[in-house]
């Protein structure tokens, strides 16, 4: 067991938990956004895949790493934009037309996989985002090479923090964003669209879904499989309720998931004794579990979260 | 003093759902400092002609001037633009977010970001011109209903309302808050601004307005020019169409007590628990429970019909002590009940009406036997009801939830009184009720006391209560802080208990 603790306060350990939290505070952002304003959205999956496809597929073709991103933004907000004209426009059942959406843009992501780039032997794969040390900062002992000598994609979600906290607490789009989660009706009777918003705010969320996507196939694996994102959406769906619908709490809990996850990578590798590998990887799924099972007791979401707004019904 | 123009000006207002006229060519102006009183029963219309005005509508025909200007409003934010403020009866406030937000929310900000400091100091010099004063950091979810609703008033003003629409705003109000609503509505009129107050208590509109419009069925059946010196039997005749004669209660032979709560104390749930309370309902009497809204009548109520169990006292039911505390037991014991809320509560809105009308007694041999229900029974039943208490709807098997409010109480009603209970419980038996249906109610009742069942009233209509009840107790903070007999209780001496202003008596 002393071997795993040591192993904990290396700087390998800590840039791996930064690594690995990267995506999901990106996805858990992003979801955030859209069941602040009132929409879950369980697409996030199936958004994930699809853009971890496109962008890779995008970089592939162009040899541009940020021309493949911004494919998978696009790709994000596009199917963002889906899912808001089922749950916002015409007001579906948001769990039916969320597992709709990831299922079809799984089955959409596998179809196009196959049809550009065929059956082959050898995944292809890309020349990934490479890591880029900030200058002073990377000096900084252990937490300078952990946290400043990353992938860009990672500083991209280090801003995005406080950038989401301060649009949603700080800016008269962020209020409504809140507003129309908590009481569309009281939105709509001080002049703001709810319909509008919340197809701003889940767009903006397939957006971030987008770059979760983008930084799995184009960073960390470099590949695309149809594995790539093997529930990291599901577990940013847990971590908005573990944050508590809140941008630093929901960073924090991707934070602390990475942790758990790192962790178990770690005592796969030092293979403590004859315990299959296979149980090592159910750990971050059973911190998710406890984690939930205590935090949501006290999680209140969104008054409106699910309810559709009609303006006619009063 | 010169009279000043008209504010704003409706003028030929229609409006039609289907084959119903909502509005008919209804006109109604304001004048800059007049407060307009907006009368009429339910259904005749109110509620459409201020959605038109609110931009929620779009009229038939029909025109809308503001200050001698043409002007169109077809959403809320044309509305605020045009500086017309609406107070909806149910509040459109986030509860989780601060006062201030709630304000902020629509407004522009400054450079991109929320600007805070002109929102306070806005609602500074809003709270000093007319004293609505407000604590801007708090959540909306921890001011009474009473600052909630300043709240909304606030935030009309805060977007620069010369015009303010109060739908039934006196309804969440205990007396003494009606005063200070009062109070701030004509210090807003003498600064000029044009007050629109819809109401169905007469004697509300009568001390407050100016002027009065009176719709019925769509169209404006009167004016009253001068409230103040017009009669509340006058304007109800003007609403109703016909002269309204109050239910005349007779002289009170009360029996034996017929459910008798001996020290029910209550702990561990949300919401106002009960606090030793005793009192006795005899045979043939009806007993009002007054008191400012979450003062403790909702537990009462649950204990009364066995939906939460007391931690201490007792309880009996035709000299019966319960035991369980459940909703059968009570129910076999010989209590009826209408809750308060008949949409959740009451019945289930999704289902046939006489589904609903026969749940409570659903396992009875009368309507299921072998564990299977007997529809045709059921059909038979709801049919009877139907008839004998003119529920107005296409048939028993109706969806419950399209009924209206009025008929919906009466189908309650049938359901508890079909059964000939020993005590009925009430909880606001004509809240949203027009002066007809509410009529009907009442004199149901009364039929009931007289064939002597024992009654409670839960109300915080007080004057409803004052016409009704035998004797009133008062509700406040979980207890019974007095009991008067109606021949005693004015408004004045209940509204002073009510605020717990009196102690014991």
């Amino acid at each position: 067991m002393s071997a795993v603790f040591e192993q904990i306060f290396q700087v390998g350990f800590l840039a791996a938990i930064i690594r690995i939290a990267t995506p999901l505070a990106l996805a858990t952002l992003g979801e955030m956004f859209s069941e602040r304003a009132g929409v879950l959205n369980l697409g996030i999956e199936g958004i994930m895949l699809l853009c971890a496809m496109t962008g890779f597929t995008a970089t592939s073709l162009s040899g541009s790493l940020w021309l493949g991103v911004l494919t998978a933004v696009l790709t994000g907000m596009l199917m963002g934009a889906l899912h808001a004209l089922f749950t916002v426009a015409l007001g579906l059942s948001q769990h039916v037309c969320g597992i709709g959406v990831t299922l079809f843009s799984s089955g959409l992501a596998y179809f196009l996989y196959r049809l550009i780039f065929g059956q082959q032997s050898v995944p292809p794969s890309i020349k990934g985002f490479q890591t880029v040390p900030i200058p002073i900062l990377s000096d900084i002992p252990v937490l300078g090479p952990a946290v400043f000598n990353q992938f860009a994609l990672v500083y991209v979600a280090i801003i995005a923090i406080p950038l989401a906290a301060f649009v949603l607490y700080r800016t008269p789009w962020g209020l409504s964003v809140r507003m129309v989660g908590e009481n569309p009706r009281a939105a709509d009777s001080a002049g703001v669209s709810v319909i509008a918003t919340r197809f701003q705010a889940v767009i903006l969320g397939g957006a971030l879904m987008g770059l979760a996507g983008a930084f799995l196939s184009m960073a960390q694996f470099n590949a695309f499989t149809f594995g790539v994102v093997s529930g990291r959406g599901w577990v940013a769906i847990a971590l908005v309720v573990f944050g508590r619908w809140d941008p630093w709490r929901s960073a924090g809990a991707a934070l602390l998931f990475a942790f758990v996850d790192a962790l178990q990578l770690r005592m796969q590798a030092s293979g403590l004794g004859h315990i299959p590998y296979e149980a090592f990887l159910m750990l971050p799924f059973i911190f998710t579990i406890v984690a939930m099972a205590v935090m949501s007791r006290n999680a209140v979401a969104p008054s409106a979260l699910l309810k559709p707004f009609r303006r006619e019904e009063r | 003093m010169p009279t000043p123009g008209p504010l704003i000006e409706m003028r030929g207002i229609t409006k039609s759902f289907g084959a119903v006229k909502a509005n008919e060519a209804v006109d109604l102006s304001v004048a800059p400092g007049e407060i307009l009183g907006l009368l009429g029963e339910n259904g005749a219309g109110k509620t459409t002609l201020m959605n038109v005005l609110f931009g929620a509508y779009a009229p038939d025909a029909g025109e809308i001037l503001i200050q001698g200007q043409k002007v169109r409003i077809t959403s809320s934010a044309d509305a605020l633009a045009a500086g017309i403020g609406m107070v909806h009866q149910h509040f459109h406030l986030a509860p989780r977010l601060t006062v201030l937000e709630n304000l902020l929310i629509g407004i522009p900000g400054k450079s991109g970001r929320l600007d805070r400091a002109g929102g306070l100091a806005r609602l500074a010099e809003i709270s000093r011109q007319h004293g609505l004063t407000l604590d801007p950091d708090l959540p909306v979810s921890a001011l009474s209903v009473g600052e909630q609703q300043r709240l909304e008033i606030v935030k009309a003003l805060f977007r620069g309302a010369k015009l303010l629409i109060l739908d039934e705003p006196t309804a969440v109000l205990a007396p003494r808050e009606v005063d200070g609503l009062f109070s701030a509505l004509r210090s807003m009129a003498a600064q000029g601004l044009g007050i629109i107050f819809i109401s169905h208590k007469l004697n509300e509109v009568r001390a407050l307005t100016h002027r009065c419009t009176v719709l019925r069925l769509g169209r404006v059946a009167g004016r009253v020019d001068d409230p103040a010196n017009t009669t509340s039997a006058e304007m109800a005749q003007l609403m109703c169409g016909h002269e309204i004669v109050p239910p005349a209660r007779g002289p009170s032979t009360p029996g034996a007590a017929v459910l008798t709560l001996d020290g029910i104390s209550t702990s561990k749930h949300s919401g106002t628990v009960l606090r030793d309370v005793s009192l006795a309902v005899r045979a043939g009497e009806i007993l009002g429970i007054a008191g400012v809204s979450g003062n403790g009548q909702r537990a009462l109520a649950e204990v009364i019909s066995g939906v939460r169990a007391p931690d201490a006292g007792q309880m009996t039911i035709a000299g019966q002590k319960v035991s369980r505390f459940s909703p059968r037991e009570v129910q076999a014991l010989g209590l009826g009940r209408i809750p308060e809320d008949r949409m959740t509560t009451g019945l289930v809105t999704n289902l046939p009406l006489a589904d609903s009308m026969v749940l409570p007694r659903i396992g009875t041999a009368a309507f299921s036997a072998k564990g299977l229900l007997k529809p045709d029974a059921i059909r038979a039943f709801a049919e009877e009801q139907i008839k004998a208490y003119d529920i107005r709807c296409p048939g028993p098997m109706t969806r419950a939830g399209a009924l209206s409010g009025g008929n919906l109480q009466k189908a309650l009603l049938a359901r508890e009184l079909a059964f000939d209970p020993k005590v009925l419980i009430v909880s606001q038996p004509t809240r949203g009720l027009d002066i007809g249906a509410a009529r009907f109610i009442h004199e149901k009742f009364l039929d009931m006391r007289a064939k002597g069942c024992g009654i409670i009233v839960i109300g915080e209509d007080l004057e409803e209560l004052l016409v009704l009840c035998d004797r009133i107790a008062v509700m406040y903070e979980g207890r019974i802080v007095g009991t008067l007999d109606s021949a005693d209780a004015t408004i004045a001496r209940l509204g002073l208990l009510m605020t717990g202003a009196e102690g014991h008596s």
